[in-house]
Formats: structure tokens, sequence, C-alpha cells
């Protein structure tokens, strides 16, 4: 099937198998592979990235079901050659060591910031239900949202 | 001074922002799903249904003639490649081995182990074809359960193996801790059950391979924490072929936490298939392969006794442990209930009679091998039980109890007696504890106590002051004929200077997250002078750089950045005698410091470290006799391990109603020698506490009784989210070791070895108003609801 795609500002088409995933579209036609894969199950969130502006675990979505619609993924997130500032409180804070979940949480933090610019410690540790990390505890990503969304206010 | 080159800096304790971070954050960082070679074919792996069963036949015919199938091979393909090798066996006895082949032949003993391989031009079509694998099993009896499989009667797994028994070791006085225990004025008994973890790295396993005919020359990319060792054991020990005909590489690794660094079959297999179906191929594992097919950890039943004086002072503790390590072994699976584990349970405390036997035992479950820990997390969990165990029996506070057994600070070097000669370095582990007590308040914890209980509420607050043992380790006390690790663990680096001054440093460590390019860049920056940019660390890839045994066992900073820091001193040496001939002046005379030679008292007039390099580099005017280049390769064998230690303590709340436990704080107080960088330490001791208390409270990997691995995927196996956990409290005492000229002592396994029996002390020490002394983990809400209901009633 023919899918046209707008991934990170431009206009991407190709002709997928039905059942390709988004994710498998992403890494292996479009060679994008930030975007990781770490579960088969929906649970880990490493896969996510924006579709339409929201935040979806690409796992769990078709490439023909995101036909028409515009993706961001980890690789688009930068823009101008300057890095997110959650991209940018990571590091400061130290939110990664393997890196692994690190393009999913990052996805999902700057969906997190979009709906609640100033979230609490609860709202954070919340939101990011959806993403598993094994490496930090998550102590620093807590840390580094709150610094994104202070240095983004 | 060179123009643009910053003043030298100290960098050696302070928190450096990673330089690894900038391909992580920006999803350009290459890991092994992420390579893809020119003409690059994909493998699926069959795995087994069965537990325990005899492959009758296998039939490939319609897979292979599924579309986009190159090829299906079976286990008779590959029948000429041995059984991979067992490269830590248990020191000191007869150990009964059984290893895993590429694919296995006529008979496997665990669900997931592979038996046949698709090759396919897609990963969808390898998957398909798959399914149209026919084999006709023969299913046999199973045995799932340590205890079981080494009763009496019980089914054999292995020919070789009477009784299922891998082996039987001891270590300690046997007959001295029975005297010892019958003479005591007190003895607490209890069997203590760590449960298997799935480790459950990020990403999981995977290799790709290219063979190329015309050299015979294999490359391999895994995901791997010791590519030199991979290397070496698949050209010694499978392939039967030069080391040189092979290069192993590890792109980024996603997380390993001891799984890793085991060689596995999928490994041997690619390097197998490439050869076979000439072309590069990659195989990467789905989930559900990771949990059934990559090393679990723990899985320990330990009888324990501990025998004291009615005043608290301990005289005797004997363990006898069952350690199931699966349905065959992985790569140094006999080695980690052994040398990692038995040697280890004097803990933090003065024990004069100690006696452990461990049975390693074949079951029909999942190789079990080292996770985050290995071995300690096990012993620590034994010793601290038992302490609390034997204070609630004495009706002593869990701390009084402690500050009487600790080994005092002036008892270092101490010899544990069970350690086979190696001593516990430096400590002062009382010094640890008030801190601990002094951040949690324990006082006033111990009034908020009282107020709750008399509200009927359940507030508990558990410690853990554990010891345990890094930076593996003196060759000679380790290898063949001590500990039965069959090779070598000194750990290697190279140093060169370049003509601009920059600085490229190899190393034979391979990380996972641990950030080794930036901790080892401090090092060379500090020592150097030179700015951290002007500093390149190279690994992961055994074309380049020089042999080393590899990451794991916290041995990175306390052996590997120890190689470094050595060949940094002879850098320098040669540097000040470079300097002493530019200046014209005798070198005893010269002195480098902070980037510069200079002549002692004239600090003004000297070279700095860039003009001396270039005048190594550019060679036309040395000292006589002096070689070209500033270069140094070290290869450090460590004169003994390193004993970091700490207090950790959990404050939780059991809910009397559901049985749920609230973790309301945690304290943690490591004393992990000198730091290199504290952000990297700190965040090594949030992963590690995260994943002890993920064992406390809700991981358990789960075999059912006929062998199917029940917590099979992440919707049925408890690893923690964010919400799970409160913030942690970190602070640090610091003990430099005496062992290496850095004083560090390793820091990425405190965490897990700690945090474990804090967390179950504290749910115990909550439940005491209600007669309930210990609980087998994971303390879930129904175990502990259970548990209140029975104790009410």
């Amino acid at each position: 099937m023919h899918v046209a795609i707008t991934v990170n500002g431009g206009l991407r088409e190709a002709d997928v198998e039905p059942r390709t995933l988004l994710v498998d579209f992403l890494r292996d036609h479009l060679g994008l592979t930030g975007t990781k894969i770490a579960c088969d199950t929906s649970q880990c969130g490493s896969c996510t990235v924006h579709l339409d502006g929201k935040a979806v675990k690409s796992c769990t979505v078709l490439a023909v079901q995101a036909d028409g619609t515009a993706v961001t993924t980890i690789e688009g997130l930068a823009s101008n050659g300057a890095l997110h500032a959650v991209q940018e409180a990571f590091h400061e804070k130290h939110g990664l060591q393997c890196g692994f979940c690190t393009p999913g949480m990052i996805m999902a933090a700057v969906d997190l910031l979009a709906r609640s610019s100033e979230p609490t410690d609860e709202e954070i540790r919340h939101g990011l239900e959806g993403n598993l990390c094994r490496c930090t505890g998550y102590e620093n990503i807590v840390r580094a949202v709150h610094e994104a969304a202070e240095v983004t206010r | 001074m060179t123009p643009g080159v910053e003043a030298p800096q100290k960098l050696v304790g302070e928190p450096v922002r990673r330089v690894e971070d900038a391909p992580l954050i920006t999803g350009a960082a290459k890991y092994l799903d992420d390579l893809e070679l020119p003409g690059m074919a994909h493998v699926a792996i069959l795995r087994s249904p069965h537990a325990h069963a005899r492959i009758t036949s296998i039939d490939t015919t319609k897979a292979a003639a599924h579309p986009g199938v190159i090829a299906v091979f079976t286990g008779r393909d590959f029948e000429h490649l041995p059984a991979l090798p067992c490269a830590w066996q248990a020191g000191g006895v007869e150990n009964f081995v059984n290893m895993p082949r590429a694919l296995e032949i006529d008979r496997v003993s665990f669900t997931g182990a592979g038996v046949a391989a698709v090759v396919a031009e897609s990963k969808y079509a390898a998957e398909d074809a798959l399914e149209l694998i026919e084999v006709d099993w023969e299913p046999l009896d199973v045995v799932v359960d340590a205890e079981q499989a080494a009763a009496e009667g019980a089914l054999q797994l292995h020919e070789n193996a009477t009784g299922n028994i891998v082996m039987d070791w001891s270590c300690g006085e046997e007959q001295a801790t029975e005297a010892a225990l019958q003479e005591a004025e007190v003895v607490v008994r209890e069997r203590l059950v760590n449960q298997r973890l799935i480790p459950t790295p990020m990403e999981g396993r995977g290799a790709a391979a290219e063979y190329e005919p015309a050299t015979g020359n294999y490359t391999v990319w895994m995901t791997s924490q010791a590519p030199h060792i991979m290397r070496l054991l698949m050209t010694a020990f499978v392939f039967g072929i030069s080391e040189t005909k092979m290069r192993c590489i590890a792109l980024h690794v996603g997380g390993g936490f001891g799984t890793k660094i085991f060689l596995y079959p999928e490994y041997v297999l690619m390097a197998a298939l490439a050869e076979k179906v000439g072309r590069p191929v990659k195989w990467v594992e789905t989930r559900r392969e990771n949990y059934a097919a990559t090393t679990h950890g723990r899985d320990h039943v330990t009888y324990v006794e501990i025998g004291a004086e009615r005043d608290g002072t301990i005289t005797a503790l004997r363990a006898k442990t069952y350690a199931n390590l699966g349905g065959v072994l992985s790569t140094i699976a006999p080695g980690i209930p052994t040398t990692l584990y038995g040697r280890m349970l004097s803990g933090a405390y003065r024990i004069p009679n100690i006696h452990c036997r461990v049975l390693g035992v074949y079951t029909n479950t999942g190789m079990v091998d080292a996770y985050r820990g290995a071995g300690r997390p096990e012993a620590t969990y034994v010793v601290e039980r038992a302490v609390d165990l034997l204070a609630r029996e004495l009706e002593l506070d869990p701390v009084e109890i402690r500050r009487r057994n600790f080994i005092p600070p002036e008892d270092f070097p101490y010899d544990p007696g069970i350690l086979r000669g190696l001593k516990y370095d430096t400590g002062d582990y009382e010094k640890a504890l008030d801190r601990a007590l002094e951040i949690v308040d324990y006082e006033g914890f111990r009034r908020e106590q009282g107020e709750a209980r008399r509200q009927g509420r359940y507030l508990g607050i558990g410690f853990s002051t554990y010891v345990e043992i890094c930076g593996a380790a003196p060759s000679a006390w380790i290898g063949t004929v001590g500990e039965g690790w069959g090779a070598s663990m000194w750990e290697s680096a190279n140093v060169r200077v370049h003509l601009t001054g920059k600085a490229v440093v190899t190393i034979g460590t391979q990380p996972q997250g641990q950030g080794h390019e930036t901790t080892v860049a401090q090092v060379v920056a500090s020592e150097l002078g030179i700015p951290i940019e002007d500093v390149t660390v190279e690994l992961g890839d055994t074309l380049g750089t020089p042999f080393g045994y590899g990451t794991y066992a916290s041995r990175s900073a306390a052996v590997g950045a120890v190689a470094v820091y050595k060949s940094l001193q002879r850098i320098k040496e040669k540097a000040r005698r470079i300097a002493a001939h530019m200046l014209e002046a005798d070198a005893e005379d010269v002195v480098f410091e902070d980037g510069r030679a200079f002549v002692k008292g004239s600090p003004e007039t000297g070279k700095t470290i860039q003009e001396i390099a270039g005048a190594a580099a550019l060679g036309y005017d040395l000292p006589d006799g002096e070689e070209p280049f500033l270069d140094d390769t070290t290869y450090y064998d460590p004169p003994n391990c390193t004993f970091p230690f700490g207090t950790h303590v959990a404050v939780i709340e059991v809910d009397g109603e559901t049985g749920e436990v609230a973790l309301k704080r945690y304290v943690a107080v490591d004393d992990v020698g000198v730091v290199i960088n504290p952000m990297i330490v700190d965040g090594q001791v949030h992963g590690g506490i995260a994943q002890g208390i993920a064992q406390a409270l809700w991981e358990q990997g789960i075999y059912d009784e006929n062998g199917q691995l029940a917590t099979s995927s992440l919707m049925d196996y408890a690893v923690p989210k964010a919400g799970f956990f409160p913030p942690f409290e970190i602070d640090r005492t610091e003990t430099p070791t005496d062992v290496n000229p850095l004083g560090v002592k390793g820091a990425g396994e405190t965490g897990t070895i700690a945090s474990t029996p804090a967390v179950v002390n504290a749910v115990m020490d909550a439940l005491a108003p209600l007669g309930i002394r210990h609980l087998d983990m994971p303390l879930t809400p129904e175990r502990l609801w259970r548990a209140m209901r029975e104790a009410k009633a």
C-alpha cells in the first residue's frame, strides 16, 4: 500500500506491506534508527514518536494509519542545529545512561511538557509511566524534565 | 602556552557532563539493531516450546520454500562446532558441565533453546517462515525447582551430572562452625529464597556477522560487555581458528547488567551463518526471546543459621545454598554463586566461624548467570537478613547489633577467613552508618513509628550495612588454579599523545551506559593538564584496542582506569625528560605539573604538554636514546580486590487493608573510595537502588511446573516505572582504597547489593507488631495481605 507521511518536516512516500508497523517504516524504510524497539507488547515506550504533535508508541501504529499525518522523531527534534530544551536538560541532569530508552523518553517528556508547563514530581512520574528505563531509576529523568520546564518557561 | 588552550583543570572529582551524550540524545547513536551492512540478510530463530524434550525430526522444506527465505538450518548443520565453553568453573571442585550449542541437535533442556534458524531477505519473511518449520518433539518429564531437582530420586537431566548437581562447593571451616553453633547462646535459623530475576536491559541482545572467503576473516558485531573475551572464546574454543581471524565489535550497548558478558549460541550462529550463506547476517532478539533465552539472575534457596552470644556478639554463620543454574550453563555461571557469593558471607562483621556449602543445580529453566551485583546481592541478603533476625530474637535494636559486630577501622586490612587470602582493603563502616542515621533522623523516626503503631499503622525502617567486592581481580587469585576463572583478570590501556597534543586512549573495558569515555577522559585531562575536549577514548573493537577483559564486577574504574593512570605516569615521566632537553636543564631538576614541565623554582619558563608532545612526535631533537612519540601501554594486574561499603536505609509503610508497601524514604550512604565523577556515580547508585528495590517488592521470574516461563514479557514481569519510587536521598563517605593509586573502589553495583535487604528488613520491621518475622520476596500486596490476615487470626 502507498503511504505519504510528513516525517520531520519532509514528505516521505513509499509502498509498504499493510502490516508494516510505523516504527519499522521509520527505521527500515527511512533509516531513521533513532527510534528504538525494546518490547513486543507496547509496554516500554522506546519507540515513542509524535504523530500530529501527540506522543504515540510507533510499534502500535501501522504505517498505513499514519498516512497523511506529520510524524516527528528524535532526529527531528533539534531545530536549526540547536538542541531542544528537553535534550539539553537530559544532558545537563544526567538523565540518561545507556541511551536506549532516551529517544522515546525525550519524545514523551516533550509531549508531557506541552500538556503541562509546570508539572509536579508526581505529574512527571505519572506522565512518564508509559516509558521504561532500566539504568537511571528515573531519578535524574525527573530532574531533567523539571529543568526543561524551568528553562522553557 | 599554545593559543586557545584553556588553563589546565583538575577534573577528577568534578561532575563533568558526559562526553557520550550528544549522539544518544539526538538519535544518532548506532546500536546493534541499527547496523545495516550491504547485502545483509535477516535471521530468525526457532525456539523450543518445551522445557525438556527430544527432537525426533525437523522438516524445514516448507520454510525453505517460503518467499524471501534464503536458507533454513538446524543443529545438524553445525554438528562440527563444539558446545560453547564454560569459562568460569567453581574453583577446587569438579564441575559437571553441560553447555549450549549454536543450535541444539537432539534434545532441549529449557523453553527457548534455539533449534533452527531461518535466513531471509527481511525480518518479516524470516519470522513468517519460522511457523512453517515442522519439529517432531518427544516431550520429557520436567523439574524446575532446584531443591526438588537435587533431591533423591529426581529425574536426571544430564548424563554426566549425577543428582543434577553442577558442583558441590564449599568454603570456610565446617567443623569449627558446627562447634560454634553448638556452643552459641542463641541460634537463629531461616530459609531464605532469593528469587529468579530477569535482568531486562532496555536493548535486548543481537548479533551480526560478515565472512570474507578470500581471507577467512570473520567480523562479528554483538551486544557485548566484553568483546575481547567473545573473540577469544569463539576462536579458541568453538571455531578452532586463530584469534586474528576474527574481529569482534560492540557498538553502543543499551544496558547489560551482566547479561551481555557471556558468549551466547546466537553469536556463534551468526558467524557460522555468514560463512554458510555468503552474505552478512543479522539477528536481533525480541523481548520474548530476551526473557526466554538471555540469562536470568539470582535464584537461590538458602538455609542460614547464625549463632551469637546473648549480648548480640555473632559467633558463627552457616549457609547451605541451592543455586538454580538452569538447563544448561551460561559462560561463567558456576563462578557467581561460589567465589562472589560464599566468600562474601562475612559481610561487614567480625564472624569468627563461617561455613558455606553451595550446590549448583540443573533444572529445566533458562540459564542463570551474573546479574548486577552477581553473588554479592545474594550474600548481602543472607547476612543482612540473618543479622536482623538475630536482633529480633535478642530484642536488640538492628542498628545496635550492627555496631556491636562491625569490623572496626583499625582492623583493616581485614581477613574474613573465607576469601582465600584476600583481605578487605579499607573501611569505616560506622561512619557511613552514622551519616545515614543522621539523614534519616533515626530517633525521630522511632518516635513517629511508636505513634503510628498506636494508631494501628504499619510503619517500618530497614537497614543494610553492606560490604561488597569489586575490581576483579588479581590474576593469580582468580585464575584457573585459584577460583577457577579460566583466564587472567588484568586490564589494559594505551595512551598516545599526538603531535598536536591531543590524547587518544584505547581501553579494554566496554561500557553499557556507565560513561567510561567521560570518566577516563577526566583522568587523562587531569594528569596531562589538557582540556577534556582534547581526549578521545576508543573502545569496543578488538581491532585497535589492546586485549582487555571487559566491563563487569565494577572493575572498569578500579582496574581499567588504573591502567590508564599508570600509562599517564610514564608519559609524564618521558615528557619531563624531553622538556629537560628542550630547556637545557637536568632532568632531575624538571617537574611536570598541570600540563607544563619547568625547572623547579622557575615555573614561568617551561614547556607545555602540547609543545613537548610536538617535539616528541617530530623527533628531530630528543635526548640521546629517547624514542620519538608519547605512547604507553599498561597491563595492570591489581594486587587485591576493592571492598566498597555503606549503609542503606528504607522507610516504608504497609497498608493494613491492602498489603501494599509505600516507599516513603530511601537513604543511601555509600563509600566507593575516591569518586572520579560524582554525577556518574550518583547515577549508578540510583539505577542500582531501583533494581534492588524492584527485587524486594515486585520482580520475579516464574516458571510453571511444566517449565513454561509465566513471566515471558513486560506484560507479566514487573519492571518498575517512574511512579514506583520516591526521590532517592544519596550521600557518601570517602575512604580511599590503598589497592590502587587512584584510590577508587568501584560503584556500579552497590545499589543492587545494598537495597534489597534494606527494603525487606523495613517491611519486617513494620509487621513486627503482628509477630511476622520473615516473608520471601517479592513482597507483593497479596503476599503481605495473606500474611497479615493469618497473623491477625
